[in-house]
C-alpha cells in the first residue's frame, strides 16, 4: 500500500514596494525554482499556494516534506516580483495548517 | 538560544536613515550582532552615532573594515595602522599574492573572495592550510549569490561547493554573512541556512557559520582590544588599587 504523502506548510511574509497578487507570487516562485533545480526538481516539489492575505502581506504555501530545503532555498532566492524588488521571508514551517496558523500567524 | 551574527552589512555610512533601516531590519530578522563595513578613516563620533542606532534597535555593533590592497606592502601597512582600531578586519583578496599574505597573517580575521569567476577566487588547499594556522575565517557573502544570475550563478555555486569542502577539510571556520547594500538583499539566518543548501552546507554547519563562528571572532578580538589584554593567554584581572593587601 502506498504511504501517505507527507507535506510541509510554510508561512511567508511578502515584502514589496508594489501590490503583489497571488499569481505573481506563484510565478516568481516557479521561475526561481526552475532556474535553480530544473524541471526534474519541479516535478517532485508538490508546491501550491494555499492562502494569501495581500493586506497583511502573509501567505501560506504547501510542498512535499522531501522538497522543503529546495523550496526554502528558492523562496530565499527571490529578489524581484514583476521586475520590482521584493523579498519573501519564511516566518514559520509546520506539518499541519492548524499548527502553522497557531505558531506563525497568530 | 542561538545568537545570530551578520558580520557584513554594507549601507552607505553618510546615509544614516539607510543605516537605521538596515539595522532595524536585521533586528527584526533575528540578528543580535551586526557588523557594519566602515571606512578606515572614520571618526570616533561617527562610530558612536552608529552605536546609538544599533542600541536603539537592540543590536550590538561590530566595527569592521574591509581592505582591498593591491600589494603585500599595502596590506601590511594597513594592518599595522588599523588593527587596533577595528574589531574585525577583512581582506578582499583580488590576487593570489594578497590572498596568501592575508591567510598567513594572524591580524586578519576574514578572507573574502568577491569574484564569481573561478580564476578570481584563490581559496585552495594551500590557502586553507595557511588560514587554518592563522585562525582566519572564510567568508561567504550571500548577496553575491542573490544578485548573480544564469551562468555566473552556476559558476559561483560550483566554486562555493569546492571551497566549502576545502574549508571543512582544513577546519577553517566558515562565516556566512549578508554583504547586503540594501534591505531587499537581507534575509533571516534560517533563510541563509537554506540557501547554503545550494552549495552542500548542512543546516547545522550553516547555522554555526551564522552564529558560533562569527561570534568567536568578535569575542576573541574584543578580548584582545580590551585594556586588560597582555598577550595570548595572559590578561590583567586586578590592578594595583583593586588588589587585596596580603
Amino acid at each position: 500500500m502506498p504511504r501517505r504523502v507527507r507535506r510541509r506548510y510554510l508561512a511567508l511574509r511578502v515584502v514589496s514596494e508594489q501590490p503583489v497578487s497571488q499569481r505573481d507570487i506563484t510565478s516568481a516562485f516557479w521561475n526561481t525554482f526552475l532556474q535553480l533545480f530544473g524541471e526534474y526538481g519541479a516535478s517532485q516539489v508538490g508546491f501550491s499556494l494555499i492562502d494569501y492575505n495581500p493586506q497583511k502581506g502573509e501567505a501560506i504555501v504547501r510542498c512535499s516534506h522531501k522538497a522543503l530545503e529546495m523550496v526554502r532555498a528558492s523562496i530565499a532566492s527571490i529578489t524581484e516580483i514583476n521586475e520590482k524588488p521584493a523579498t519573501l521571508h519564511v516566518i514559520g514551517v509546520s506539518g499541519t495548517l492548524r499548527a502553522l496558523r497557531k505558531k506563525a500567524l497568530s | 538560544m542561538r545568537k545570530f551574527v551578520d558580520l557584513h552589512l554594507c549601507p552607505s555610512i553618510e546615509n544614516l536613515d539607510q543605516v537605521e533601516n538596515m539595522v532595524k531590519k536585521s533586528s527584526e530578522l533575528g540578528y543580535h550582532i551586526v557588523g557594519i563595513s566602515l571606512p578606515p578613516d572614520i571618526k570616533r563620533d561617527e562610530i558612536s552615532q552608529l552605536q546609538k542606532i544599533c542600541r536603539d534597535s537592540k543590536t550590538d555593533l561590530v566595527t569592521r573594515v574591509d581592505f582591498t590592497p593591491k600589494t603585500r606592502r599595502e596590506l601590511l601597512n594597513n594592518l599595522r595602522r588599523f588593527r587596533r582600531r577595528f574589531e574585525v578586519i577583512s581582506v578582499i583578496c583580488t590576487s593570489k599574492t594578497i590572498a596568501r599574505q592575508a591567510a598567513k597573517d594572524r591580524r586578519v580575521d576574514i578572507l573574502s573572495f568577491p569574484s564569481t569567476d573561478p580564476r578570481g577566487r584563490f581559496f585552495d588547499d594551500a590557502e586553507a592550510e595557511l588560514a587554518s594556522k592563522a585562525l582566519s575565517s572564510f567568508e561567504i557573502d550571500m548577496t553575491l549569490l542573490l544578485s548573480s544570475k544564469g551562468f555566473s550563478r552556476i559558476r559561483l555555486l560550483s566554486c562555493l561547493r569546492k571551497e566549502v569542502a576545502i574549508a571543512k577539510k582544513f577546519r577553517v571556520p566558515v562565516v556566512i554573512s549578508s554583504g547586503a547594500t540594501c534591505e531587499h538583499l537581507m534575509r533571516g539566518p534560517h533563510d541563509y541556512a537554506s540557501l547554503a543548501f545550494l552549495f552542500n552546507v548542512t543546516p547545522s554547519l550553516a547555522l554555526r557559520a551564522l552564529s558560533e563562528d562569527p561570534l568567536a571572532i568578535v569575542e576573541r578580538n574584543r578580548g584582545k582590544l580590551s585594556p586588560d589584554y597582555v598577550v595570548e593567554g595572559v590578561r590583567i584581572i586586578r590592578r594595583k588599587n583593586d588588589c587585596l593587601d596580603v
